[in-house]
């Protein structure tokens, strides 16, 4: 056994060191560089899977500017955008504050669907028989409570039994999908399941219908910086996130903290579902959300949880959406293509952080003792 | 003076004849088709819809530019956005194809005077009162009983063979709700089952969602410990393909799964959505009022049958197939006869008459009278399927949804 020991360590070809901190400027470069990789691969992916580009290599340009035009080439497009962007942020803002505390929601698809749940069982039993005005605040008031006691359930149980809420809201999105299909069986006798817009409950229009939603959100997005930073229940969330011990250790109360917070993040998940319910739909499907619930975790985790960088992180994800959504009807592609070009885009997006963090050391490239 | 104003005179009239002979062929160039479909082509139902576009904008030699087509747009305000943004594209015909789109295509009919929406499987275009929003349905019901009658052939080969599961025959249904369509639809093709093999029975379970693979398989293969046949009124391949692993016959819908399912497929009906689709940029075109319900029938080409899997079918199905087909077209042959004794029963009682839900209203109120003249007059009154009536012979597994 000994004799083994005294043999040379083969040095890997490929070894991994963690980056001290890298310059701003070059961190972005990088960032830069990875969508447009991303894009550079995702047109020879359409190149070889889609027929019209293939006949008509031509319309490679068309494409790319199909990315923008999907988002801003008419002003109702422009209007949609951003109203899209607000939902998707609204929904990742609330995630930020389980996620600065390491509390790993992965429930906001459900309590986004019970926030318009609540909103839709308010308009559908009083709509019409109390003032549309009051009909609103109570809707409201609804939304907040149901998406917050979705959020309290796994965090009752994290905080008593250390149970794991990444599985718990996890199902608890199931559960909620369930809870909306049964209402739509006892709320629509002829038996479709389908509710149809309701006659009452509908934010009013700020001059144009997205306005309201645009600047709620965007208010949402300066006080949560505001809350997550400089305030002292912000203070307690972040250390807790950071260390538990060191919280208990300055005697934070730990699981008050996690009930607290998961709260708000639920609360702020039926805020987005109160938008959605009186400000859009006005009507509930077990599909009101529809995905963007999950899509948020990515856009809170690529902005590394700040809420004014989600700005970005969800401009980004709409922006995409829209353009892939229009690639799909401009070049008669199943809609399942345009998903593949949206997941490229993020696999680099999300890839150069890695480059960002860590180096690479390939075998006979590094002259002896470079590395510090 | 007087020759030349009569050679004018007649240059004229030659020009203006010429014209109005060339008025007889339709100018398509100025109509432009906008389709929000719910899924995209790996939903049968959604596939059903695009081959229909595609085969009439073919027939009346659209060219690409003039049909765009939206797919995955959910029953939500996005269905909105979407219609006023093929109003932005210049499209001045849209067509939603799901029945949670219809609010949303009407608040856009209200605001796009000018521009045709048309919805399939809709029910308020008859009471909303806009002239420029209209409904659509096929009388799929005829389709249905015509594949019973594919099944009671095959139910009456298994008999006459001794080798049923139980006394007498059984069929299991996969249906997706408890709604009319879905109950009008199993009920014709009961009927038509019944119609040849007179002691069938029928047990009907509801998954709750018109696309879930592994319910409609865990369904199929619930009722197939009693049946000895199975049919499925949802879209997705979960009913077909079980019914294949367990080598028991199966009636399909939407159109054929003969290829993955090629040892007990027997016949599917279908609805062909191209006749419609010709219909209202045929009537754009012209100028001319589209229906505000519209119910494409056997004759018009829009309730189709599948080919005859003759590996799996009863001997003889073609040809008795054809048979009840042109007694269907005819008039010769309703579909729920509520005369015949003992066909339509319900508690043992004859069904001498039935007030529908036509009228769509919040509280969901019978309205309308359709028993009449010794049949259910079924898409009558609007183009959607109306009749929900629970008859004997058909049990429900579960009435949950």
């Amino acid at each position: 056994m000994s004799e083994n020991r005294e043999k040379k360590v083969r040095e890997p070809l490929v070894h991994l060191t963690r980056r001290s901190i890298m310059s701003p400027a070059k961190a972005w470069g990088i960032r830069v560089m990875a969508v447009l990789l991303g894009l550079l691969v995702c047109g020879i992916v359409a190149f070889l899977l889609v027929d019209k580009l293939r006949q008509n290599p031509g319309r490679i340009g068309e494409f790319y500017y199909t990315f923008i035009k999907g988002s801003f080439s008419t002003p109702r497009k422009a209007w949609k955008f951003f109203k899209d962007l607000a939902i998707l942020l609204c929904i990742a803002l609330a995630l930020t504050p389980a996620f600065r505390m390491r509390f790993w929601n992965t429930g906001a698809e459900g309590q986004t669907l019970m926030g318009i749940w609540g909103a839709i069982a308010v308009a559908f039993y009083w709509g019409g028989k109390i003032p549309e005005g009051l009909l609103l605040v109570l809707m409201f008031a609804a939304s907040l409570l149901c998406g917050a006691a979705w959020g309290l359930i796994p965090a009752l149980f994290k905080a008593k039994w250390n149970t794991n809420e990444t599985l718990f809201t996890l199902m608890m999105n199931y559960v909620a999908s369930y809870v909306v299909a049964y209402f739509l069986v006892v709320w629509v006798p002829s038996g479709s399941s389908n509710l149809g817009k309701l006659k009452y409950g509908k934010l009013p229009s700020l001059g144009h219908d997205y306005l309201l939603i645009i600047l709620v959100t965007l208010l949402l997005t300066i006080g949560l910086h505001i809350y997550l930073n400089y305030s002292k229940h912000g203070y307690e969330l972040n250390v807790v996130g950071e260390s538990i011990r060191t919280a208990k250790y300055v005697g934070i109360g730990v699981g008050k903290v996690i009930i607290r917070t998961m709260i708000l993040s639920g609360a702020l998940c039926g805020l987005a579902g109160y938008l959605i319910a009186a400000g859009l739909d006005q009507t509930i499907t077990t599909e009101s959300v529809g995905g963007q619930g999950f899509t948020a975790i990515m856009v809170c985790w690529l902005a590394k949880f700040h809420p004014l960088g989600m700005i970005l992180t969800a401009g980004l994800v709409t922006l995409l959406d829209h353009g892939a959504a229009q690639i799909s009807q401009d070049f008669s592609v199943a809609s399942d293509f345009p998903d593949v070009v949206v997941g490229i885009i993020l696999f680099f997006v999300i890839g150069s952080e890695f480059f960002i963090n860590y180096q690479l050391h390939f075998r006979g490239h590094e002259k002896e003792g470079s590395v510090k | 003076m007087k020759k030349l104003l009569a050679v004018i005179l007649t240059l004229a009239m030659v020009a203006a004849m010429a014209m109005t002979a060339g008025a007889e062929s339709v100018d398509y160039s100025g109509v432009k088709l906008g389709a929000i479909l719910l899924h995209d082509e790996n939903s049968t139902y959604d596939l059903n819809f695009l081959n229909g576009i595609k085969e009439a904008a073919a027939n009346l030699g659209l060219d690409d530019s003039q049909v765009i087509v939206k797919t995955g747009i959910p029953e939500s305000n996005e269905c909105y956005e979407a219609a006023m943004d093929l109003v932005d594209e210049g499209c001045n015909v849209i067509f939603a194809d799901s029945f949670g789109h219809e609010d949303f295509m009407i608040a856009a009919a209200k605001e796009n005077e000018n521009v045709e929406f048309c919805h399939a499987t809709g029910t308020k275009a008859h009471t909303e009162g806009l002239a420029n929003f209209h409904n659509a349905f096929a009388s799929i019901y005829e389709g249905r009983y015509l594949a019973g009658v594919a099944a009671g052939l095959k139910l009456k080969e298994l008999q006459d063979a001794g080798s049923l599961k139980g006394d007498h025959p059984v069929i299991g249904y996969v249906g997706a709700f408890t709604y009319a369509e879905v109950i009008s639809g199993y009920t014709s093709f009961y009927l038509g089952a019944k119609s040849i093999v007179p002691d069938v029975t029928m047990n009907v379970q509801f998954t709750g969602s018109w696309y879930d693979e592994t319910e409609e398989k865990n369904a199929a293969q619930a009722l197939i410990a009693d049946a000895d046949l199975i049919s499925q009124h949802a879209d997705s391949m979960g009913a077909p393909s079980a019914c294949e692993d367990a080598g028991i016959p199966n009636v399909s819908y939407n159109g054929s799964t003969v290829e993955s399912c090629p040892n007990t497929f027997i016949v599917a009906s279908r609805i062909n959505w191209a006749p419609y689709f010709e219909y209202i940029l045929t009537q754009k075109a012209k100028g001319e009022a589209i229906d505000t319900d519209w119910t494409g029938t056997i004759a018009t080409g829009s309730v189709l049958l599948t080919d005859v899997n003759e590996k799996a079918a009863a001997a003889g199905t073609v040809e008795k197939l054809a048979e009840v087909k042109a007694a269907l077209e005819d008039g010769s042959l309703k579909v729920f006869d509520t005369a015949t004794e003992g066909f339509i029963t319900v508690g043992g009682e004859a069904l001498a008459s039935y007030t529908a839900d036509v009228d769509t209203d919040e509280a969901f109120t019978p309205d309308t009278e359709v028993v009449a003249d010794g049949f259910f007059h079924e898409s009558e009154y609007r183009s959607a399927p109306y009749f929900d009536v629970q008859i004997d012979g058909i049990t429900l597994v579960n009435t949950a949804f």
